[in-house]
């Protein structure tokens, strides 16, 4: 070895903030609100170049909507979309206190997320169809779906609409608007284009919204779905949730370091916008600008959503071991919903009593919920779909050998009740 | 013969195995806008065995198309498109491709309507060539039947001639689970009995390459005899039913050769009858041994048989192996090597 050469080092990348001492948030690439332009809906992939690297915002930290991508949305909207964030923020909540009273298995929330899935679900029509990973429960909420419902398939009750088969928040919502939600990540995200493609084969209006997380896109379903979507101009939006996190891994490690998510789109030649995830009206506007891109056949767009994971990966995750207890305290982008709150204030249109009457309306609507479907029982208590049931919709029709191990297992349930046991 | 006893429907013609699987693309492609057909130069060039030649052409870019070389994503894009309510039948280029997709087929196509409790589906078909004998290499000839096979949710399939490709194809693509339909590259021109030093017969001299032009099927769930016998049963699949009755000529035994058609679910019943019937049985397939098909065939026909067996079940297969190039004929299990599992189970 020559004095000139060095021995080669890997590089693993770390994130600077750990349990003890705080993150430097430098890294985010940050942009004023109202700074980032608003392209024509024809823009070609390769001039959204900025934007990918840039960041959409609307909301200041005053609460003031600035620039081009301020929407028009009516004072009644805007009260919608901070209700069903705040229904989703205090559902996650009671469901994390009811997994902590063993009511539930397992639970997943989306705390500091909860614009993401809100103020897009708002700005699709019924009839699009999303794809979302495990974390999206406000596409749900924002479409009005019955909580107590929801609260069954988390029992796996009697009532649980997936017949106790997936785990906790795994749900599945055809009607509305909202695929089967699969324990394999980034599956989802090319599903989502086949979905877009079938509906241009098809002659349809109806688009596609696909979701992944930021750890999730070093799966090859990622670099697939940029593929296709590209190739066959599909009219599907790709939301890349950037929560910093994927598990105890920080973003760096996926791909993230000195590098946007936003900006795989456009190497894909697909119109890639990064956006302030944490601001509602930002991810209505781009959300809103994506599906009007993709419904007037302009084809995919990528959107990298910069948000922050508040709560642990799952109830079966502790983030103090890997990272500071106060990092989103700290995180320059704030709370959603305090954020929204702001602007509503600053409008006119909110005030501190309309919010803690709202939230205990809340409070209690989700209490509701939980008691009623508590009433249709849980795993605990054992009362779940049928045991014989298991053998159902593995095929559109049984076929022979579950018709026989169907029968063998009722033999056994039938001998384990003669015997007492 | 598969072919008696089943309504004439339309005018049969000879064909390959590759325009019977065209025709039955076309039939369907016809008879379902929902049906769509895409892969690896599957469009305007028509396939790399020409098994779509000419159905872009006359269905259009929109129903019949090239797609990028990612078995994932096709394989992804099509479960999308069927839980959108189509009917994708995608192709992959060789089954030896097709792991890249094995989590979509596993994890995703095999599970929908499970997970969703039929809240989605997904009615797609998945085309991939398969076998040896042509010299593939290890990358061209692998039989996975298995992997499938063992994964529940989905029905695996393949056919030995052109009149059981046509016919099963249609009831794949009709049929509302995920199928896996796996056709023997080495049948595609003509059946073969694993002879290799012989003149190659066209599928024009066998009495199965007469197939109709319209609109049939075979069902999805049913075995067929393709040679009655009362000394030993044969349970095979794709060219191995052709090599197994070269077998049972060369060792003058009076096998009887059923062809499973769908690996599975299977036709049990089609299976034990013959069994306990003859007592005797040979399983023969071109997949590697240790947990290949054969395994769970001699395991359904010992629960199922045990007291009619006269003999040790034998199993004639590739050798656990990767597929070799030069070797092709060592590894290949052709009508010897079956002739003397014959001879053994006659023996014991």
């Amino acid at each position: 070895m020559s004095d000139r050469e060095k021995p080669l080092r890997l590089h693993v990348p770390e994130p600077s903030g750990r349990p003890g001492h705080a993150t430097d948030f430098s890294y985010l690439r940050l942009a004023p609100a109202g700074a980032a332009r608003r392209p024509q809906l024809q823009v070609r992939p390769e001039d959204t170049a900025d934007l990918a690297a840039s960041l959409v915002r609307v909301l200041d930290d005053e609460g003031r909507a600035l620039g081009p991508w301020a929407p028009e949305l009516a004072p009644e909207r805007l009260r919608a979309g901070l209700r069903a964030m705040l229904v989703t923020r205090i559902f996650d909540a009671r469901m994390l206190l009811a997994q902590r009273q063993k009511k539930i298995s397992f639970y997943m929330q989306c705390l500091g997320e909860e614009a993401i899935a809100v103020a897009h679900a708002m700005a699709l029509r019924d009839g699009d169809m999303c794809f979302p990973s495990y974390r999206q429960p406000g596409l749900l909420v924002a479409r009005n779906v019955p909580l107590d419902e929801l609260i069954c398939q988390l029992l796996s009750n009697e009532c649980d609409p997936l017949k106790g088969r997936q785990l906790p928040v795994l749900y599945s919502r055809r009607r509305d608007g909202f695929f089967s939600v699969s324990g394999n990540l980034a599956t989802q995200f090319v599903q989502a284009v086949g979905w877009a493609m079938a509906s241009a084969i098809r002659g349809d209006t109806k688009i596609a919204s696909g979701w992944i997380g930021d750890g999730s896109t070093a799966e090859p379903d990622f670099h697939n779905a940029l593929t296709f979507a590209h190739v066959y101009r599909a009219p599907v939006i790709l939301n890349v949730v950037n929560n910093q996190w994927a598990i105890s891994t920080f973003q760096a490690i996926a791909g993230g370091e000195r590098a946007t998510f936003a900006s795989r789109g456009v190497g894909a030649g697909i119109a890639s916008l990064r956006v302030d995830g944490n601001d509602f009206l930002a991810v209505y506007a781009v959300s809103q600008w994506a599906a009007e891109r993709a419904r007037h056949n302009l084809g995919p767009t990528l959107i990298e959503w910069v948000s922050y994971r508040g709560g642990a990966h799952s109830t079966s995750d502790d983030p103090t071991k890997y990272r500071p207890a106060d990092d989103w305290q700290r995180f320059p982008l704030g709370d959603p919903v305090d954020r929204l709150e702001r602007h509503l204030i600053a409008l006119g249109e909110w005030s501190a009593e309309q919010r803690e009457a709202l939230r205990r309306d809340i409070e209690a609507e989700v209490i509701a919920a939980q008691k009623a479907a508590e009433r249709h029982g849980s795993l605990v208590d054992g009362r779940v779909a049928p045991a014989d049931s298991i053998f159902e919709d593995v095929y559109a029709e049984m076929p022979a050998h579950l018709v026989r191990q169907r029968a063998q297992l009722r033999e056994e349930l039938a001998a384990g009740r003669g015997s007492g046991s | 013969m598969s072919g008696a006893g089943l309504p004439a429907i339309s005018a049969a013609v000879p064909m390959t195995m590759v325009q019977a699987l065209r025709s039955a693309m076309d039939v369907m492609l016809e008879r379902d806008p929902g049906v769509v057909v895409y892969g690896q130069d599957v469009g305007y060039f028509g396939g790399v065995f020409r098994v779509t030649e000419g159905l872009q052409e006359k269905h259009g870019r929109t129903r019949v198309f090239d797609a990028p070389i990612s078995e994932g994503g096709i394989v992804g894009t099509a479960i999308g498109m069927a839980a959108y309510g189509l009917r994708p039948v995608v192709e992959i280029q060789f089954a030896d491709y097709s792991y890249p997709a094995y989590d979509q087929i596993v994890s995703e196509a095999a599970r929908l309507r499970y997970r969703s409790a039929g809240d989605f589906t997904a009615p797609l078909t998945i085309r991939m060539p398969c076998g040896g004998g042509i010299y593939g290499g290890q990358t061209h000839s692998q039989s996975p039947e298995a992997l499938f096979t063992h994964v529940c949710g989905l029905r695996t399939v393949m056919p030995s001639n052109p009149y059981d490709a046509k016919g099963l194809l249609i009831a794949a693509i009709e049929c509302d689970d995920p199928v896996i339909f796996l056709e023997p590259k080495r049948l595609y021109n003509g059946p073969f009995d694993g002879r290799h030093d012989r003149p190659i017969v066209p599928w024009s001299k066998h009495p199965l390459g007469e197939v109709p032009e319209g609109y049939y099927t075979v069902p999805l769930d049913s075995a067929v005899v393709r040679r009655p016998g009362a000394d030993l049963t044969v349970l095979a699949y794709g060219t191995m039913v052709h090599v197994a009755e070269a077998g049972a000529a060369e060792a003058g035994i009076d096998a009887e050769i059923v062809d499973l058609r769908s690996l599975w679910p299977l036709d049990l019943d089609t299976i034990v009858a013959s069994v306990r019937r003859t007592g005797r049985c040979v399983v023969v397939h071109e997949a590697t041994r240790t947990s290949g098909f054969g395994a769970e065939l001699a395991a359904l026909v010992q629960e199922h048989c045990f007291f009619h067996l006269e003999a040790p079940i034998e199993r004639v297969t590739g050798w656990d192996t990767p597929y070799p190039h030069a070797q092709e004929w060592a590894y290949f299990p052709g009508p010897a090597r079956v002739a003397a599992a014959m001879r053994r189970a006659m023996e014991a």
